[in-house]
């Protein structure tokens, strides 16, 4: 018993011993001899279905498909929960970069969390590959030259579900807005869109995060009389608004309208088509589109329990891959460097054709309109989704001058 | 329009009151639980929110792996729960009595969170819809709101439960032996009643209602390995105002509670969540024991 724990006693010893040598010897073309991936999510929360493990499993896809090997060195993907917590968040991206030699951090959701890793990373020169954070301004007055945000933004929810609505006669608006950087964000970018197609915002209610209760709120939406419900929030917080809408009657009498800013895949199927069938909502992937898109999810599926990818699953594989390109065309994983690589380099995948990167970091791919199927319209598991109209990334998001990011400019 | 009150419609502030009073429901009969087994045992019981959410996941599986509706769930579930909680009793709570509250609040403290990881790894975060019975979907116009059925039903549930448990405990035979039993086991354990069973027994039901609780909200709330954790936290709140085992104090309070947050949802929204703790921390300050609780 007594010789097993010096014997454990002496392997961490050692362990730790080779790790804080790592840094050390980075003087070859990979630090530390090897590209190492951090994927930090939340993992246990109200986020984790549309991210969590699935981005990791995606990650690991894209590195597989390099052989888990890059410039003959082996590439390691770790993982991380930051709670929904900026402050957990930027410590452990801190202490990645620092001390466990971690080359870029990938996904990163609640626009909170994200906004405080972005600050580490601009920092420490380390790319950022953002596929689960939505508040444009990852990319616009918070910008930095190694971030990179991948699969979808406010913006182009905004531009997406905000005008379609607006088009459809949807004129009056009140919001049901998360109370945090990412909701005020979404409130504040769709209300832009909803006014400029000439419609009016009768009002908004700020909801604590991770509300079990909405219908309080629902009430106030009810009562303002506006012909559209905006829901500015994400994760469990629309389920639950969504599920207790249809509780208190507010589309059955027709008078008013439902607009999912930020629905996943992953929510709709929480959901249940039942409750959310007609939905209108702006998507960055689904994975019923083409066969290559049907390939890869299918096999996304078979490692996730059979759940189909949300876009920032599918967004974490396209970037992690786009990344390892740049890596080995550039032949060096030095932050700055790879930057400039990957913004050269067109992004070419199951995820998009042919999407560009602007100087800020935003990633130009075509956007989805999408309807939830009615129960009766839906063939099987993950049938949920009719692609209404596709929606070019050009007019989705916002131009480099729009975004407002000082770095670019330079 | 017509006048307003504090600058609200009238027709907001009833529908706000009424809404309050739905989510009061779920509060008194949370805290009633906790108010029975921290009056007769002591136990200070943090694995409740766990046991909630266990109840409308014991509801979700009977409907989708067995097929047996809401009605059986609103008996079977709580059984089910109870069962789990007397085998917890019996085998780990039970060597604690002897020792600080403290003890029993990190064990059950512990169970609580390894119960909600077992389910988190099974089921994820995002929860299972469990679909509103037959019998209860529609709702009715009021003029000022529309008021579901369901919630109309939860109301009265919780408040048929409520009363029938502080009658059973205060009215009843049974009742005196419980509560003379807490004040002074040996005595009664003299007298030929078998205090051990009861101890057990008297958790297994506050632990049941915590999983009928979890069967009645399983409709309104996504049934997700989360739903305690979102509440346990007020619900210790409402127990702390009212009084430590008290269970009028435990009824009263989550009712007046639940009012009371559906008028700061009206006039603060951002509020909402943390009005309920900053009327504990100054109950806390008038009177330590709770409004209904009795100085030690």
């Amino acid at each position: 018993m007594n010789a097993r724990l010096l014997a454990g006693a002496a392997l961490a010893a050692l362990t730790i011993g080779t790790v804080a040598s790592g840094p050390a010897l980075a003087q070859g073309k990979l630090s530390g001899d090897t590209v190492k991936i951090g994927v930090l999510n939340d993992r246990s929360g109200l986020y984790a279905d549309l991210g969590g493990e699935g981005s990791a499993i995606a990650a690991r896809m894209a590195a597989e498909e390099f052989g888990n090997k890059i410039l003959g060195k082996p590439i390691q993907i770790v993982t991380a929960d930051h709670q929904n917590k900026p402050d957990i968040g930027s410590n452990l991206a801190r202490q990645w970069i620092d001390q466990d030699g971690v080359d870029v951090i990938v996904d990163v959701p609640n626009s909170g969390v994200a906004l405080a890793v972005q600050e580490v990373t601009r920092e420490k020169k380390t790319v950022f590959l953002m596929e689960g954070p939505a508040t444009s301004r990852l990319t616009g007055d918070a910008c930095s030259p190694t971030g990179f945000h991948w699969a979808y933004d406010t913006h182009a929810l905004a531009v997406g579900t905000g005008r379609a609505m607006v088009q459809e006669g949807g004129k009056s608006w009140f919001f049901l807005t998360a109370d945090y950087a990412f909701g005020h964000q979404l409130e504040s970018d769709a209300s832009a869109e909803v006014k400029k197609a000439g419609g009016t915002v009768k009002g908004a209610v700020r909801t604590p995060l991770n509300t079990s209760d909405f219908s309080s709120f629902l009430l106030q939406a009810q009562s303002s009389g506006a012909q559209v419900v905006g829901l500015a929030n994400a994760g469990g917080d629309t389920i639950t608004s969504i599920k207790q809408a249809a509780e208190f009657g507010l589309t059955q009498s027709g008078q008013q309208k439902l607009a999912g800013l930020l629905i996943f895949l992953s929510d709709v199927h929480a959901l249940g088509l039942s409750v959310a069938q007609d939905l209108v909502l702006t998507t960055g992937f689904y994975w019923d589109m083409d066969d290559e898109k049907r390939a890869w999810s299918k096999k996304f599926g078979e490692r996730h329990g059979g759940k189909m990818p949300t876009m920032v699953q599918a967004g974490s594989y396209s970037a992690v891959r786009h990344y390892l390109k740049a890596v080995e065309a550039a032949g060096t994983d030095d932050g700055p460097t790879v930057a400039a690589k990957m913004k050269e380099m067109p992004v070419d995948d199951m995820f998009t054709k042919n999407g560009k990167i602007l100087a800020n970091g935003r990633l130009i791919h075509d956007m989805y309109l999408a309807r939830v199927k009615k129960p009766s319209e839906s063939k099987g598991p993950w049938d949920y989704y009719q692609i209404l109209r596709t929606i070019p990334g050009a007019e989705a998001f916002a131009t480099l001058e729009e975004s407002g990011c000082k770095i670019a400019a330079k | 329009m017509m006048g307003t009150i504090f600058g609200i419609p009238p027709q907001a502030l009833f529908g706000q009151l009424l809404l309050g009073l739905i989510n009061g429901s779920f509060y008194a009969l949370l805290s009633l639980g906790l108010a029975v087994i921290f009056g007769m045992l002591n136990v200070i019981n943090f694995a409740h929110g766990a046991l909630y959410m266990m109840g409308a996941f014991v509801s979700w599986l009977l409907l989708t792996q067995l097929g047996i509706g809401y009605w059986w769930s609103l008996l079977l579930a709580p059984v089910i729960v109870g069962l789990f909680g007397v085998l917890l009793e019996k085998t780990l709570l039970a060597r604690l009595y002897k020792l600080d509250h403290l003890y029993g609040l990190l064990l059950t403290f512990g169970v609580a969170l390894m119960v909600e990881g077992a389910f988190r790894h099974q089921y994820g975060v995002s929860g299972q819809p469990y679909p509103i019975p037959e019998a209860l979907r529609g709702g009715q116009n009021l003029g000022f709101m529309f008021l579901p059925n369901y919630r109309g039903w939860v109301v009265v549930a919780s408040l048929v439960m409520c009363l029938g448990t502080w009658m059973a405990i205060e009215r009843t035979k049974l009742g005196a032996y419980l509560r003379a039993a807490t004040e002074n086991p040996v005595l009664v354990q003299a007298f030929g009643i078998n205090v051990p069973r009861m101890v057990t027994l008297t958790y297994a039901f506050g632990v049941a209602l915590a999983g009928l609780a979890g069967v009645l909200a399983a409709p309104i709330y996504q049934v997700s390995p989360l739903m305690g954790t979102n509440l346990i936290i007020v619900v210790f709140a409402v127990v702390v105002i009212g009084g430590m085992g008290s269970i009028l104090g435990a009824v009263v309070t989550g009712y007046g509670l639940g009012l009371l947050e559906g008028l700061t949802k009206v006039f603060y929204p951002e509020a909402s969540n943390i009005v309920v703790f900053v009327i504990m921390a100054v109950v806390l300050m008038i009177k330590p024991a709770g409004l209904f609780g009795r100085e030690k």
